[in-house]
């Protein structure tokens, strides 16, 4: 076969995929901004220019200064979620990669426990959310076990439908984004890297923070784009584990939706997008800088 | 390094253990919850034991239609599957040589995988939206509109699937020996000849795992079908609905039915695997045992 006919046999055969996405990704991208730019009434988007998607999104954002607006305060609370179930994804996550990579010797082994811990990834995220009310909820495990041991008088309200509960099911459900891609940079690190730092009479501590995390830093990355990109646009966790009661920018979104107002929910896609695009840009390049270091 | 494990191994594989009781406990403590009693509530303690509230599911009584709902999200899944493993598989093929926008269809597939749901969503929504103002407009008056299950649905699950299905085939042909192409060739087999019998068999337990993961992630998948299935509803969907309305512990046997299928579907698929790599050992390679 010629190269010619090669690379066009190539070419149609990643055709259909380019096709979904280019029909399915790209084409709806391309809408979500043309439409943040038109008008609306109060039931029908209205093709012609208009920035009212954004100026209703910012509405007050001026006029009550020094109080911060809805919007603004929203996205405040968005960031709070998302760097506490960063922070705390980042750390089990990477303890447990830590540990599938380099205490687990056999393969079998090691195979079994990932797998372990992948099972409940093909299972259903919102029953892995109900799964907690009958232990958080006023009747709960958790609520009796301590009124059992004497510990509470009166039931934890803040246990269920709550900030916390938000922040422990995101945790549940989302620290696997973390363990595959550190547990695939760990894997792949030099065992005789380990030995060298052993044999040069690092302790474990120091060969963990000197030799393990900089050449695991690509995984951490790619994990905490996962989880920060999932977190920022999340609106089923935050609504059910919530209460419906907690905003969040994805659930702007959704609450722009069941309005009608197809305009100013593709506004508020946009400003997402954009301050997701911004986080991912720094966290790319925080690795980045320390690499050329 | 000494064969005796270090302290940190008993403290991590503490730490693994209450890991995964983080993981499956609240998932076991409602499949146990479902089997309550006719009087049980929500939470423990359990109040008899009994089969009432699956009963209920299937009765249709007390909850929106759930049969069909069942049936939906069973024949999107399989859909999802097909067309997840057969696009994959292809588009894997054709990242083994170089081709016009490869690096371009490779971000865009990150992109997609990274999206925020919503926003995915959003976008099919209007992109049908518009469709359909515009075929009313074109003069077909009495058009209702091209959303539905197997047509925005179908593709806003695909944005999600395929993305993992085409890193699962990078994974495999990472480590794939061309030589057995070559091989293949040299002895005079067709590209689909090498492919059917060379290159299929080896990647199949792999090819199995893609599809595992597209039956599962449509099956389960909520964010980006709520603004693109139109007027019906999806399992997970439906659930969902339910958390808000629902007191009684049938939306807990409802969820121990999801969850069986998905378990089923995990369980037979890892079966094939094991089977087909087994066999892969017995049938493999017959290198060094001279000839018969």
């Amino acid at each position: 076969m010629t190269q010619d006919r090669k690379t066009f046999v190539a070419w149609l055969q990643a055709a259909p995929m380019m096709l979904v996405f280019a029909l399915f990704f790209l084409l709806p991208l391309l809408f979500v901004t043309i439409v943040s730019a038109w008008d609306y009434n109060e039931y029908e988007m209205i093709p012609a220019f208009s920035l009212r998607g954004y100026t209703d999104t910012f509405e007050g954002c001026i006029a009550d200064l020094p109080n911060l607006c809805t919007i603004l305060k929203t996205y405040l609370n968005t960031l709070k979620l998302c760097l506490l179930t960063w922070g705390l994804t980042l750390l089990i996550g990477f303890t447990v990669a830590y540990f599938l990579a380099f205490h687990v010797r056999s393969k079998t082994w090691q195979i079994v426990l990932t797998l372990l811990c992948t099972i409940p990834f093909w299972t259903s995220n919102v029953i892995r959310m109900i799964a907690w009310i009958p232990l958080l909820g006023r009747n709960g495990l958790v609520n009796r076990g301590l009124e059992g041991a004497g510990l509470i008088k009166q039931p934890l309200e803040w246990l269920l439908f709550s900030e916390f509960s938000v922040v422990l099911a995101l945790v549940h459900l989302f620290t696997f984004f973390m363990v595959v891609p550190i547990f695939n940079s760990m894997i792949r690190i030099d065992k005789r890297l380990i030995e060298a730092a052993y044999d040069a009479g690092a302790s474990g501590w120091q060969t963990l923070v000197n030799v393990i995390i900089p050449l695991t830093k690509p995984g951490i990355v790619i994990g905490s784009i996962f989880v920060i990109t999932i977190v920022m646009g999340d609106f089923v966790t935050i609504g059910v584990m919530g209460g419906q009661q907690i905003a969040s920018a994805g659930k702007i979104i959704e609450s722009r939706l069941n309005a009608l107002q197809f305009p100013a929910a593709a506004a508020n896609a946009v400003i997402l997008l954009g301050v997701t695009i911004l986080i991912i840009s720094a966290l790319t390049r925080i690795v980045d800088i320390r690499k050329e270091l | 390094m000494s064969e005796r494990r270090p302290r940190s191994f008993y403290l991590l594989a503490a730490f693994f253990s209450a890991y995964v009781l983080f993981l499956y406990g609240p998932m076991f403590a409602i499949y146990i919850l479902s089997f309550q009693g006719p009087d049980g509530g929500l939470t423990f303690p359990m109040n008899g034991v009994s089969l009432v509230w699956f009963g209920k599911v299937f009765s249709g009584s007390g909850i929106v239609d759930i049969g069909a709902a069942f049936k939906r999200s069973l024949q999107l899944g399989l859909v999802v599957m097909v067309l997840t493993v057969v696009l994959s598989v292809s588009a894997g093929l054709a990242f083994r040589r170089s081709f016009r926008g490869a690096t371009l269809l490779f971000y865009v597939a990150i992109a997609s995988l990274i999206m925020p749901s919503i926003i995915t969503s959003l976008g099919i929504a209007l992109e049908f939206r518009l469709l359909d103002d515009f075929i009313i407009k074109s003069g077909a008056a009495n058009w209702t509109t091209a959303m539905g299950l197997f047509t925005s649905g179908l593709g806003a699950h695909l944005t999600w699937t395929l993305p993992f299905g085409l890193l699962i085939m990078f994974a495999i042909f990472n480590r794939f020996d061309g030589r057995l192409e070559e091989a293949a060739r040299d002895l005079g087999a067709t590209p689909w000849q090498t492919f059917r019998h060379v290159v299929l068999p080896i990647i199949l337990p792999s090819v199995v795992g893609i599809g595992l993961f597209g039956f599962t992630l449509s099956w389960d998948e909520l964010a980006r079908s709520s603004q693109t299935i139109g007027s019906v509803n999806t399992l997970p969907l439906d659930l969902q609905g339910l958390t808000t309305t629902v007191t009684k512990p049938d939306i807990y046997a409802l969820g121990t039915l999801t969850s069986a299928v998905s378990f089923l579907v995990i369980f037979s698929a890892l079966v094939v695997i094991l089977v087909l790599q087994a066999r892969q050992r017995r049938h493999g390679s017959d290198a060094g045992k001279g000839m018969v």
